[in-house]
């Protein structure tokens, strides 16, 4: 059996957009073809050795992705990714709760499957508060304290922001709900895997994540859901009763497996990665910073995962940078490929001005990233935003000293 | 998102970047968008004594279409007289680009900046009373 190994040929331009997806860590390949092949019983199987085969397999993935983040196997629930989690984590508890409590808080820099899943709610008839951010994209614990009431059932709040990579304060958050009765609920999607995590010491009672984010296939993702206290759901997907009957359907034995495979590796190679993308991500910024003014980081840096960047490039709009920089593969902050030329509602959430918000790329770093490539990265980004200042009228403007916000400029 | 051979040969390789002196009574200078939108373009013509615009220079902030917008339109004014150079219509602009349909409001943004150009040069020369100008009306 061959197994792919390499990750990048050599004629592919940089992978420098970990957030949106990892590729599989081939060891985490390796584990899942026996499962798509020879070993491709039911789990769900009783009465042969094929179903029993694949049932361990499950229950091994499930312990593996339990021991990432402190729980127990048996709190542990499969979907097709973060986007249920957070759907049946959400609309779950609302649902199953929802004569005693009708209240949800979360923020307004959350991943849009949680703000939808929220709005949703809404039309349902409960009530969600959005709290703000603060300019580093952390929430105020003041305000989330404030925020939950006795009618509150849910504190969804994410841990790693996908645009900025902020941790938030879990611990606090989860101290937060247990005093006032709420769940606390977390998207973990950015996180697990990531930094660490323990539900039992951040009081966490659902936690969403997902596969592709950590090495692992794509398809597949895990809700944790507490049992002590028990945390009770109404489930999205009826059927077969799978799952403790939180999530019908037959169990993906090899996306299971994968999962549990990028889990065990994540957790090993933990520390030591951390530190390693914690210099590149310096050396990144270090070397931008020494070849361009006026670039500035969006989001706390500090309490920030270690593989990611958000830069606003000052007078160059980022698309335009990013049709520049063929060599790189990274991602907008501003989402104005389409008609609304609407910036990143995280970025405005921070209070980044609109035009600063224009000028900003996402760069995410990860396992496969290399110090040559964010050499090569650096680089290709200074030359190409040196360029594109020359031709900015912005740009002129700014040093010829004349302060751009006393021209009115026509919206359109 | 695919661009067009000539879309990317203008951003790559953009015609007349630069600035001309926007005090000079011979220069007309269009300051068009906005930075809070994603866009902002300056596009200024030189017209020589003889009504016929003679330089064009642009500086864009935007997509890389909006840079090709505005680099090709540099191109086409040159040469042209003033009200010549009125009648390009962003339609054209974003038919020789092939812009994708969310990009045609960079062609919009071109043909204003062009018009704004127009209308500054003219400004200034009915200040000053110049009989090129008022040939041209």
């Amino acid at each position: 059996m061959t197994v792919l190994t390499q990750i990048r040929r050599n004629d592919q331009p940089i992978y420098l957009d970990y957030q949106a997806t990892t590729p599989l860590d081939p060891r985490v390949l390796e584990a899942m073809m026996p499962y798509f092949t020879y070993k491709f019983g039911n789990p769900h199987s009783r009465s042969h050795s094929y179903g029993w085969e694949a049932e361990e397999a499950v229950e091994k993935a499930r312990a593996q992705l339990g021991k990432l983040i402190g729980a127990d196997e048996k709190e542990v629930v499969f979907t097709s990714g973060a986007t249920e989690s957070n759907n049946l984590a959400i609309k779950g508890v609302a649902e199953f709760y929802k004569d005693r409590r009708n209240h949800i808080v979360t923020t307004v820099t959350e991943h849009k499957c949680v703000l939808d899943t929220c709005r949703h709610l809404e039309q349902q008839g409960f009530s969600v508060t959005y709290l703000p951010v603060q300019k580093s994209g952390l929430v105020d614990l003041e305000q989330v304290r404030a925020a939950v009431t006795d009618k509150t059932v849910v504190v969804s709040i994410m841990a790693v922001n996908n645009e900025i990579g902020v941790v938030q304060p879990l611990a606090e958050i989860g101290k937060i709900c247990r005093d006032k009765g709420a769940f606390f609920h977390t998207d973990a999607a950015q996180a697990a895997g990531k930094i660490p995590l323990d539900v039992e010491a951040m009081n966490i009672d659902l936690m969403s994540i997902s596969g592709h984010k950590i090495y692992g296939p794509k398809g597949i993702g895990a809700l944790y859901v507490r049992r002590k206290p028990r945390v009770r759901l109404v489930a999205l997907i009826n059927g077969g009763g799978q799952e403790r009957g939180f999530r019908s359907g037959t169990l993906p034995t090899p996306l299971c497996v994968g999962l549990g495979e990028a889990a065990e590796i994540c957790l090993k190679e933990m520390d030591a990665e951390s530190r390693r993308l914690e210099k590149l991500q310096q050396r990144m910024l270090k070397g931008l910073q020494s070849r361009l003014p006026e670039i500035y980081v969006n989001g706390d840096l500090e309490h920030r995962i270690p593989g990611n960047l958000n830069i606003s490039f000052a007078y160059v709009e980022g698309e335009s940078l990013m049709m520049g920089i063929k060599g790189l593969c990274v991602s907008s902050g501003s989402a104005c490929t389409s008609a609304s030329l609407e910036p990143s509602y995280v970025l405005r959430a921070l209070g980044v001005e609109e035009e600063l918000a224009h000028t900003s790329l996402r760069i995410g770093l990860g396992r496969f990233t290399t110090e040559h490539e964010v050499d090569t990265a650096v680089d290709e980004l200074a030359r190409h935003v040196n360029k594109l200042r020359e031709m900015s009228p912005l740009w002129e403007m700014a040093q010829e000293g004349i302060d751009l916000k006393s021209i009115e400029w026509a919206a359109h | 998102m695919s661009y067009s051979d000539k879309l990317i040969d203008h951003y790559e390789n953009p015609r007349n970047i630069g600035s001309l002196d926007k005090t000079l009574e011979d220069v007309g200078t269009g300051l068009v968008g906005a930075p809070a939108c994603g866009d902002v373009m300056k596009l200024q013509i030189k017209v020589g004594p003889n009504g016929l615009i003679e330089d064009a220079k642009f500086k864009t902030f935007g997509c890389g279409s909006a840079i090709a917008s505005s680099s090709l339109v540099t191109e086409w004014v040159k040469g042209k007289t003033i009200d010549e150079a009125g009648t390009i219509k962003n339609t054209d602009i974003a038919k020789h680009l092939a812009l994708p349909p969310v990009k045609i409001h960079c062609s919009v943004l071109a043909e204003d900046a062009i018009k704004a150009a127009i209308a500054d040069y003219r400004a200034k020369a009915a200040q000053k009373g110049d009989k090129t100008a008022e040939a041209a009306e």
